[in-house]
């Protein structure tokens, strides 16, 4: 197991003596060379979550293990040795990469500070990366503003990958992008994967790419991880009443079919994450909810191997189920 | 049936230019579109491609300078609206043809409250009492679908969430009752919960008021739930344009095709996605030939040098590239399907 995340919470004050939970209480793990995505709306803490975990924020409570190391307590020194086995990928090409600076000293930067490839090996280095993400050498010496937001984020991933990480957590990689080049990027993410042997922990909101990419899947709900299961037995079989909601309102390019999907609709809006809640966080909008789920948050339980639940009601929920496979099988 | 009465809006041989300095860049470069009464029209393209350039014109929302229409003329009711002057096209903005745009936070006044910003609307254009205006927006918010209308009226918009405020900008654009609705990427600032919410709602004022609706979007799953009709944008240029079932079951042109490979399908398969190579051209100078041709895995010697004429693959259903032509090679077309 390369990560384990056990009961992470991440709180922030938001003055008036109030809290935001913005990652509540969250367990997962991702296998070594396994792609596990985190889907949810926004404001669900799924950001949150990836910062936390590479050390970008200091997590409230909880542990972070790596490679069997809890990584939430580190001393400076240790938290910099640790840069180099996890890299991040971020949302905005356009912000993330500095204006001032060449594409090769951008992605250069983390083999200097780690005084890897030293002298003539640094140059040759930086143009096997740009070719291994698909650029030229000769871009080597141009600066980010020369490029289109796909070849910019293809040099935020040459810089993730410099330092031969083993763990990247890819934040919204491809919503900044077109769709003919989300498609080039989610393919790149895939051969260097494949590759390289990566591990990654691709957070994104379009579940489609989501479920194209990952192997595994959490779906998190107002801070808390609510189903977490194999990405295909997530779509085929969901179990956890947002998860069967969020599902049934992807449309789909089949205009037949999308129309005549079943839909589950909810209502109202999520509450704020300021908000003291007792039980479940679905509470205000499940149509399952009964008196049990308004006391105490449901445990995560494996109801199926490898498929976990934060739910009581996933008996109910096995009828929705069989009715979603016949008219889903499109 | 639609295509023989008189279109509610025309659009032809449409150009746009924005001069800069580094040269004339030509974002809209000969487009044509009709959309009927009632009927939703969905433009579809990269950004660049000059689906929002063209939309914007047609009421005139384009800076001036920059922006100079160099040709082609948009017709409301046989109305050539490019020749109105700013204040005739004040009557028309809001009244008869209404907008809204992808982020409902940055379209709303945050300093006026959200009732008043929505009678502004109808005091502005109909003569009628406060009163009346009162409750007829609020009216029109219960029928966008927010509770309580009467204290969303005196609330703010920061007061407001994601899916409401949109609901509010909806409100306020449909209050006049419009004849055609501009969407510009209306859903895509919004998660897919609320995004399935906004489409069913203005699908469902189309029922109710007839309004005609012209969405702008890049989400193929959006227009396979929302359009009547589909115009595919590719630098500047309609490269296909008809039916919604003629466009994702029977496509013509390489770029619709590469559109509809480069999205997973839900069909749980572990096959890799077919992305179009490369990246669309620069307008400051755009290509002689198709626009397509350096991405296209079809090009043909043609291509480069001549741009193809708008084609009829069927009824309603236009096609600009060379393999319509008689004398092309026959290509398999992977998305040719049965209808349903």
């Amino acid at each position: 197991m390369l990560l384990e995340v056990k009961n992470l919470k991440k709180y922030f004050p938001v003055g008036h003596k109030q809290i935001l939970r913005a990652v509540d209480d969250v367990s997962f793990f991702v296998e070594e060379g396994e792609t596990v995505g985190l889907v949810g709306e926004s404001g669900c803490g799924k950001t949150t979550l990836g910062r936390t975990l590479i050390g970008l924020y200091k997590p409230t409570d909880g542990q972070v293990l790596f490679q069997g190391k809890d990584i939430t307590r580190l001393n400076r020194k240790e938290a910099f040795a640790l840069t180099k086995d996890m890299q991040m990928i971020f949302q905005d090409p356009y912000a993330s990469l500095n204006p001032r600076m060449t594409v090769a000293d951008i992605i250069a930067e983390g083999l200097d500070l780690h005084k890897m490839y030293r002298g003539a090996a640094r140059q040759k280095r930086i143009y096997e990366l740009l070719q291994l993400v698909g650029m030229l050498p000769e871009q080597a010496n141009r600066f980010p503003h020369e490029f289109s937001g796909g070849q910019r984020q293809r040099v935020g991933i040459a810089r993730a990958l410099a330092v031969e990480p083993k763990l990247i957590i890819c934040d919204e990689p491809i919503s900044a992008l077109d769709v003919s080049i989300q498609a080039q990027v989610i393919n790149l993410l895939h051969d260097l994967q494949k590759e390289l042997h990566l591990t990654y922990l691709f957070i994104a909101h379009d579940l489609a790419m989501v479920e194209h990419i990952s192997n595994r899947i959490g779906v998190m709900y107002l801070g808390s991880m609510m189903e977490f299961a194999p990405s295909h037995e997530l779509m085929q079989h969901p179990m956890h009443p947002y998860t069967c909601a969020l599902l049934s309102a992807v449309p789909f390019a089949d205009p037949d079919a999308s129309r005549a999907r079943p839909r589950i609709k909810l209502q109202g809006d999520v509450p704020s994450p300021v908000s003291i809640m007792q039980g479940c966080k679905f509470q205000t909008r499940c149509p399952y909810c009964t008196e049990a789920c308004k006391k105490t948050m449901p445990p995560m339980r494996e109801v199926t191997p490898g498929h976990f639940v934060a739910c009581y009601h996933d008996e109910a929920l096995q009828v929705t189920q069989t009715e979603r496979k016949d008219t889903h099988a499109c | 049936m639609m295509s023989e009465k008189q279109p509610l809006l025309k659009i032809d041989e449409l150009r746009i230019s924005f001069n800069t300095y580094a040269g004339k860049v030509q974002a809209v470069r000969g487009v044509s579109l009709t959309l009927h009464a009632g009927e939703v029209l969905a433009m579809v393209g990269e950004s660049g491609c000059g689906k929002s350039v063209t939309a914007q014109s047609i009421l005139q929302l384009n800076p001036v300078p920059p922006t100079v229409v160099e040709g082609g003329s948009i017709t409301l009711e046989g109305k050539d609206l490019l020749k109105y002057s700013d204040a005739e096209m004040r009557k028309i903005r809001g009244h008869e043809i209404s907008m809204i745009f992808q982020d409902p936070m940055t379209s709303l006044n945050p300093t006026t409250r959200v009732g008043k910003q929505i009678t502004e609307a109808i005091l502005k254009h109909q003569k009628v009492s406060r009163k009346e205006a009162y409750s007829r927006a609020v009216d029109m918010l219960r029928m966008v679908g927010l509770s309580n209308p009467e204290q969303r009226m005196r609330q703010y918009p920061h007061e407001f969430s994601g899916g409401m405020r949109q609901r509010a900008m909806i409100a306020m654009a449909l209050v006049c009752n419009p004849k055609i609705l501009i969407a510009d990427e209306p859903t895509t600032a919004l998660d897919v919960t609320i995004q399935s919410q906004i489409v069913d709602l203005l699908l469902d004022l189309r029922q109710k008021l007839g309004t005609a609706i012209l969405i702008i979007t890049h989400d193929m799953g959006v227009v396979a739930d929302i359009a009547d009709r589909v115009a595919v944008m590719y630098a500047g240029v309609v490269v296909e344009q008809g039916s919604v079932r003629d466009l994702f079951y029977h496509p013509r042109h390489p770029y619709t095709w590469g559109l509809l490979d480069s999205i997973p399908k839900l069909d749980h398969s572990d096959e890799p996605l077919i992305p179009i190579q490369g990246t669309p051209p620069d307008l400051l100078n755009p290509p002689k030939g198709c626009p397509f041709a350096a991405r296209c895995d079809y090009c043909m010697a043609v291509c480069h040098d001549h741009l193809p004429e708008e084609t009829e693959a069927g009824e309603g259903h236009t096609v600009r590239c060379w393999l319509q032509h008689e004398f092309a090679p026959h290509v398999n077309n992977r998305f040719e399907r049965e209808d349903k």
